[in-house]
């Protein structure tokens, strides 16, 4: 970058007291108390706050992106699939949002690959903190993004015309179920960002990954008129699940077939994934 | 328990294999606590990939090594308690402020939220950096970015610090900040494991240097004893009438018992003196020589006795000169990034060999 600023003149003036003032500094040995694994994690999650700050562009992904998504989907295929645009939306919008923000989820190994590369991470693994704090903090600021683009889908379709029947508590819990869902599926993408050697190695991973997941599901269509071999894989993709228990939150059921189903998914992601993303952290 | 006398660092045949380059190929090392320790090698030569062994960064594939006593396998936990590290890269977030990432460091380390700031504002001030303090790393130069990853490192005082080539890169006034630094930290008693490609840092700083290449110590000591192997030094001598070269050169032979070779430039001629004696021996040696030369009416218009330069000593160690970008190639390890680097280090070579 051009904009590296140049020690300045006052520079080696300033430097001349440093012996004295950095003995002082170092006299002390005293070490404070190791951090809690709460308190490391939100440590790091405060840092992906301040990177938030500090490079806003970064929310396009959460904002624009799914606005883009909704528009897109709600009037290429509502008046095709259900009439009008606006009673198509009554079905697609919790789908949506649970898409976009599915998607969303790859940044977060694109992320812990580009800091692998910067060497922050190298400085990270040498800290006496509770091992997964790193990674818990990748995804707590990332729990943070999803929230954003859950609110922002939702204030784009009551805008265009979404009435859900579940009321603010309803619409509330199915985004918590969202975001908690996320969090644990995130794992699968610090995995990748550990073990694939650039950041466009995981974004190409990602989309083979997520793309099937997201439309071979109840998102955009109903899955009665797909194949029946389709039909199989619908009925065992989590995010279907997800979808389905979403939907009928925000429709004001409490599904609980599809809610247990979205819960142990969930479990069993962060526990696999969890567990393989520590193992390559740890033996790196 | 461990060990109060266990030295910093001591390793047993530790290797590091990557595919079927053994980037570390059986390191035997014992750093002293309380002072710099320096480990010097090209590129390629195994130095990263030992250090990142010792900070618990990567898992030795064969051997031991042991930091204050504490296994690095083992007993992890505990190592990273002890030690920091700075990397060859800045070891900081870029988008992040200096003063963000060493508070967020800092409360890494423990410190409550205002502690950790106030911590890391004292030591940005320190280090001469409070003007950069609210601006994004990226924007630092070089010698700020170093000079903020040592003070990430510094948060709790560690007992033992190691700097990963910390000038690679640096202009002379950078590294020479740089230099006072480390300097300064080593005298409050902590120790320093400092890895380099530049001889005459290794020279400058450390108290014993251990010469790597290849995955291997080839010669460990003093920076003294490293060049007595190597003999005493030169005597360079410039004569004031070109015609005079042969007859100097004679009776320098003669008086020094040396080699004499006739420099590029037609009045200069340098003598190594290849024993073993100590400076003392070496400077009164010089300078009966000059007094013969007085004698025989071979005007001497400069004369210098030059201390022989780690150059030398790796010259005579591995039998060819520290070409980093030579043996860069042959690296898989995280020691073969460096190539960027090696035409700084050329740089900083040759005038490391002038001073």
């Amino acid at each position: 970058m051009s904009t590296a600023t140049t020690d300045n003149a006052t520079d080696g003036a300033q430097l001349r007291p440093v012996a004295d003032n950095l003995s002082e500094l170092l006299v002390s040995r005293e070490q404070p108390p190791r951090p809690s694994a709460l308190s490391a994690s939100l440590t790091f999650g405060w840092r992906a706050m301040l990177k938030i700050k500090h490079v806003p562009e970064q929310l396009f992904d959460v904002t624009l992106f799914p606005i883009i998504m909704t528009l897109m989907f709600t009037y290429l295929f509502g008046g095709a699939l259900a009439g009008s645009p606006t009673e198509y939306l009554q079905y697609l919008l919790p789908g949506i949002m649970v898409m976009s923000v599915i998607m969303t989820t790859m940044y977060t190994g694109v992320s812990v690959n580009t800091d692998i590369q910067k060497g922050v991470f190298d400085r990270f693994r040498t800290m006496p903190v509770w091992r997964p704090s790193p990674m818990v903090g990748y995804l707590l600021g990332d729990a943070l993004r999803y929230t954003v683009a859950s609110v922002v889908i939702l204030i784009v379709g009551l805008i265009m015309g979404f009435r859900p029947e579940g009321g603010p508590l309803g619409v509330l819990a199915g985004i918590a179920l969202l975001v908690a869902f996320s969090f644990s599926f995130s794992w699968i993408w610090t995995m990748f960002g550990l073990l694939l050697r650039s950041d466009k190695s995981v974004m190409g991973v990602s989309m083979m990954v997520l793309f099937p997941m997201t439309f071979l599901s109840n998102i955009l269509v109903q899955p009665d008129t797909m194949p029946g071999w389709l039909q199989g894989f619908v009925e065992v993709n989590p995010v279907a699940h997800l979808v389905a228990a979403v939907r009928d939150l925000m429709a004001g059921h409490v599904n609980a077939a599809e809610l247990t189903w979205t819960v142990v998914a969930g479990a069993v992601l962060m526990l696999v994934f969890g567990s393989l993303t520590m193992r390559i952290y740890n033996r790196k | 328990m461990t060990d109060p006398h266990a030295p910093a660092v001591e390793t047993n045949g530790l290797v590091k294999i990557y595919g079927d380059n053994r980037a570390v190929d059986g390191v035997d090392m014992t750093v002293p606590k309380g002072a710099v320790y320096g480990v010097l090698g090209p590129n390629g030569a195994g130095k990263t990939t030992t250090v990142k062994m010792l900070a618990t960064l990567l898992r030795p594939d064969g051997g031991t090594a042991h930091v204050f006593g504490h296994d690095v396998r083992t007993e992890a936990a505990a190592v990273r308690r002890r030690v920091a590290m700075t990397g060859q890269y800045a070891s900081l977030d870029e988008d992040l402020t200096g003063l963000e990432n060493l508070t967020l460091l800092g409360r890494l380390t423990g410190y409550h939220k205002r502690d950790a700031r106030a911590r890391g504002e004292q030591l940005l001030t320190a280090f001469g950096l409070e003007e950069a303090a609210d601006r994004q790393v990226k924007k630092y130069s070089g010698g700020m970015r170093r000079r903020a990853d040592i003070a990430a490192s510094l948060l709790n005082v560690p007992d033992l610090l190691f700097l990963d080539e910390p000038t690679t890169g640096l202009d002379p006034r950078s590294r020479n900040q740089v230099w006072e630094i480390i300097r300064t930290i080593v005298a409050t008693g902590t120790t320093v494991l400092l890895t380099t490609q530049y001889l005459e840092e290794a020279d400058q700083l450390a108290n014993r240097i251990a010469v790597i290449d290849h995955g291997k110590v080839i010669a460990e000591g003093t920076p003294g004893e490293l060049k007595s192997s190597v003999g005493a030094g030169a005597v360079h001598v410039r004569l004031r009438d070109t015609g005079q070269r042969e007859e100097a050169r004679r009776l320098l032979a003669a008086s020094l018992g040396a080699d004499v070779e006739l420099d590029a430039d037609p009045v200069a001629l340098t003598a190594r003196i290849s024993t073993t004696a100590d400076d003392r021996a070496a400077a009164e040696r010089a300078s009966a020589a000059l007094g013969e030369l007085a004698r025989a009416g071979v005007v001497v218009d400069d004369f210098s006795l030059g201390r022989p330069s780690l150059d030398e000593v790796f010259l005579a160690l591995t039998g060819e000169k520290p070409a980093p970008d030579a043996t860069a190639g042959d690296a898989g390890g995280p020691d073969a990034q460096d190539t960027t680097k090696a035409t700084a280090g050329v740089a900083a070579v040759t005038e490391g060999t002038r001073a």
